[in-house]
């Protein structure tokens, strides 16, 4: 079983959107609070629909997405 | 239970954040540089000049040794460092305005004498830094603060086709045009530069990968309406797609 | 090696420049220096070198940028035309602070102008040239063999500073022969050592960034002190000039490069028609040897500032003597070179009006 599920470096995000317009699970929005420099950071609201894709990874002209990914193993 | 990371930004970047305007592309392009240059473990004999242009800083995001050029030179001045040091990666990284107007001699003779450098070009048909003046790649009837009533052929000339220029100077041993607006342009354009970059380590001339790139805020658009302005005006006059591969498919 | 050797000034720079263990170059043929270039082609490539000839001189001095940036020794030789040409990239490469030898086989101008000898890129030497507060050292050779012998210092106080230097000679002094001495090879493997600085690729340290950019002002401004400190080094340690008989004369002459030569000549006939005159040769030209003008010239009842031009060092010349005595001028331009009878006649009319 995996569950896929991104970060969002809130404060280095410039609020662009691209990533929010390109998630195929749109499970990305943006955050109500500011960030440091007074943009709406991207925020994952449904991680448990993120398919780990990395589209929002490729398409973030900041650097300011990772896509990780949690494995447990079968039998335990 | 563990935790992998699936996607995360590449080692050769700095960390230094980008002063780049939200939606910006110039961000985009630099984190595939920078995973190109992580996945052919080039970091350590790589030195980047960069451009003046919106991307002057450029050489401090990149974790490698690094100058800036005057405007438009950066291609002579990666010569002089490719030519005393030839175990070197040598790029240069520059905007329309700096490669396709001030610096069109230093690019044709670079090119033309196929010098083993590689050329990130990013069009994104204005002048970013200077406040949105017109470039050479500037559309026709698009309008800039310089050409307010839109460009005209009377006044200002057509459109300068980078690429197409360039295919037919001996020294290319890779050209392409790329976009990075959606997921698939990006992995292309990765691949794009991987080939660029493996042509100069092959010692095979010169290589060059021109990128449609957005400039939401000369545009007057938000970072979304650019990427569809792009698709649907710049991708109309600049044709992306391979012009040169002397690389081949076994890299 | 003591054997002397019948060299074109040209090439003998040019070969002085290899001597000195520079193994880079990058030019644009111009007349009177194109044997330089010439010379460069072909020796370059016999001692594992790297010749390129650029499509302009403004690719030429963006190459130097470049090579120097790796702290390898590079040099480039031109003429007035194309030095104006480099004049940005001069401006970059003193900001950035690069090592750099440039050598400007001057000739009439201004635009155009002619091929012929001259010394009217005197202002753009010393003054500048490029946009910003900087200096590049500026060395004026009399002869092909100091020309030789300052090609090599050139590279020294280049890499001493981390400053471009410019060798101002003239087109006499590129297209003359002359029997020379040159210096030892030197193993560029020995030469100074860069890595502090140096673009070679990072390795395992950590990057270098060289650049002239800090949109900071007061960061700017820092780095505007900094070069300001060694340039007031540069003026301590490597000022130099030459004196000929100045001690018991009357009347002092002063000329650089190929007219101090020539006023060489002019102080022997002089005497011999009863005027007692000595020459002061300012060998560099920037750092201006002011305090050494200015005492030679205590005492004297004028001087005579000579040139290959309608007068451009004697700026500094004035600005050393002051008022304390009458300072005259004495010049031709457009590549006329002005003849010891000429330079006569002048003395014997400033030294009547004198006496
Ligand atoms: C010699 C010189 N002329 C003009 C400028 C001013 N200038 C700085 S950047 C620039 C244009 C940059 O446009 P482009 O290369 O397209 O880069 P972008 O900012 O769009 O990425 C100009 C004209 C300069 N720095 N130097
Ligand atoms: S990885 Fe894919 S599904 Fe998950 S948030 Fe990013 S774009 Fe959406
Ligand atoms: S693409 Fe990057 S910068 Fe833009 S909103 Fe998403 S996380 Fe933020
Ligand atoms: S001005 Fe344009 S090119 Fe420059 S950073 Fe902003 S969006 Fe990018
Ligand atoms: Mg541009």
């Amino acid at each position: 079983m995996a569950v896929n599920y991104v970060e969002i470096d809130a404060d280095r995000c410039k609020g662009c959107g691209l990533c929010i317009s390109v998630c195929p699970k749109k499970v990305l929005r943006f955050s109500s609070s500011f960030n440091s420099k007074g943009y709406h950071p991207a925020e994952q609201h449904d991680p448990d629909n993120c398919i780990g894709c990395g589209f929002c990874y490729l398409v973030c002209p900041d650097t300011s997405v990772t896509v990780l990914k949690e494995t447990s193993k079968a039998g335990t | 239970m563990s935790v992998l990371t699936t996607f995360k930004p590449p080692k050769a970047l700095s960390g230094k954040e980008f002063t780049y305007c939200p939606g910006c592309q110039h961000g985009t392009v630099h984190r595939l540089i920078a995973e190109v240059i992580d996945e052919l473990q080039i970091q350590g004999r790589t030195i980047m000049v960069a451009p003046v242009g919106c991307s002057v800083f450029a050489y401090e995001f990149f974790d490698v040794d690094g100058t800036v050029a005057a405007h438009g030179r950066a291609p002579a001045v990666a010569t002089g460092m490719k030519r005393a040091l030839k175990d070197s990666v040598v790029f240069t990284y520059q905007g329309d305005g700096d490669l396709a107007a001030i610096g069109t001699a230093e690019i044709v003779h670079a090119a033309n004498r196929g010098e083993k450098i590689t050329t990130i070009f990013i069009n994104n048909a204005i002048y970013g830094m200077t406040g949105g003046q017109m470039a050479p790649t500037t559309l026709l009837g698009m309008k800039t603060s310089t050409c307010p009533y839109g460009r005209t052929v009377e006044n200002d000339g057509y459109p300068v086709h980078v690429c197409e220029l360039l295919k037919e100077t001996g020294g290319i041993a890779y050209l392409e045009r790329t976009t990075v607006n959606t997921p698939q342009d990006i992995r292309k354009t990765r691949k794009a530069l991987r080939k660029a970059f493996t042509a100069q380590l092959k010692g095979l001339g010169f290589s060059l990968v021109e990128v449609l790139s957005t400039c939401p805020t000369n545009w007057g658009m938000n970072p979304i309406e650019a990427t569809e302005w792009l698709e649907e005006n710049l991708k109309r006059e600049f044709k992306v797609g391979l012009f040169v591969d002397k690389v081949g498919d076994d890299q | 090696m003591t054997e002397k050797t019948m060299v074109k000034g040209n090439e003998a720079m040019a070969e002085a420049a290899i001597r000195a263990g520079c193994r880079l170059y990058f030019g644009y043929p111009i007349t009177p220096q194109s044997e330089f270039t010439e010379y460069m082609a072909k020796r370059l490539p016999e001692v594992g070198g790297s010749f390129l000839q650029s499509e302009s001189e403004v690719s030429a001095v963006n190459m130097i940028y470049g090579a120097a940036c790796t702290g390898r020794r590079v040099l480039t030789s031109t003429s007035g035309p194309g030095f104006s040409l480099m004049q940005e990239g001069m401006s970059y490469i003193a900001g950035a602070e690069l090592p750099s030898v440039f050598v400007n086989v001057v000739r009439g101008g201004p635009g155009l102008g002619d091929i012929q000898p001259a010394q009217s890129d005197y202002f753009q030497a010393t003054k500048g040239g490029g946009h910003g507060d900087y200096h590049a050292v500026v060395l004026g050779p009399g002869t092909i063999q100091e020309a030789v012998e300052l090609i090599s210092d050139a590279f020294d106080i280049a890499d001493r500073y981390r400053t471009p230097v410019i060798v101002l000679a003239d087109g006499m002094l590129g297209q003359m022969m002359e029997p020379v001495i040159f210096g030892k090879y030197r193993d560029p493997d020995s030469l100074p050592d860069h890595s502090e600085w140096s673009l070679t690729g990072a390795g395992k340290r950590e990057p270098h960034k060289v650049t002239s950019f800090n949109i900071d002002p007061y960061e700017l401004e820092k780095m505007n002190m900094r070069y300001q400190a060694k340039y007031k080094e540069i003026i301590k340690n490597e000022t130099r000039y030459e004196t000929i008989r100045t001690e018991d004369a009357d009347y002092l002459l002063v000329g650089f490069g190929t007219m101090g030569r020539i006023l060489g000549s002019v102080i022997r006939q002089a005497r011999e028609q009863g005027i007692k005159v000595g020459l002061f040769r300012p060998i560099t030209l920037w750092p201006f040897p002011y305090d050494q003008l200015k005492k030679s010239a205590k005492g004297k009842k004028y001087v005579l500032d000579v040139e290959m031009s309608t007068g451009q060092m004697v700026e500094d010349v004035r600005l050393a003597v002051g008022d304390s005595l009458p300072v005259h001028f004495y010049g031709r331009t457009g590549g006329v070179v002005p003849n010891p009878e000429e330079v006569l006649q002048a003395l014997r009319k400033h030294t009547e009006e004198a006496e």
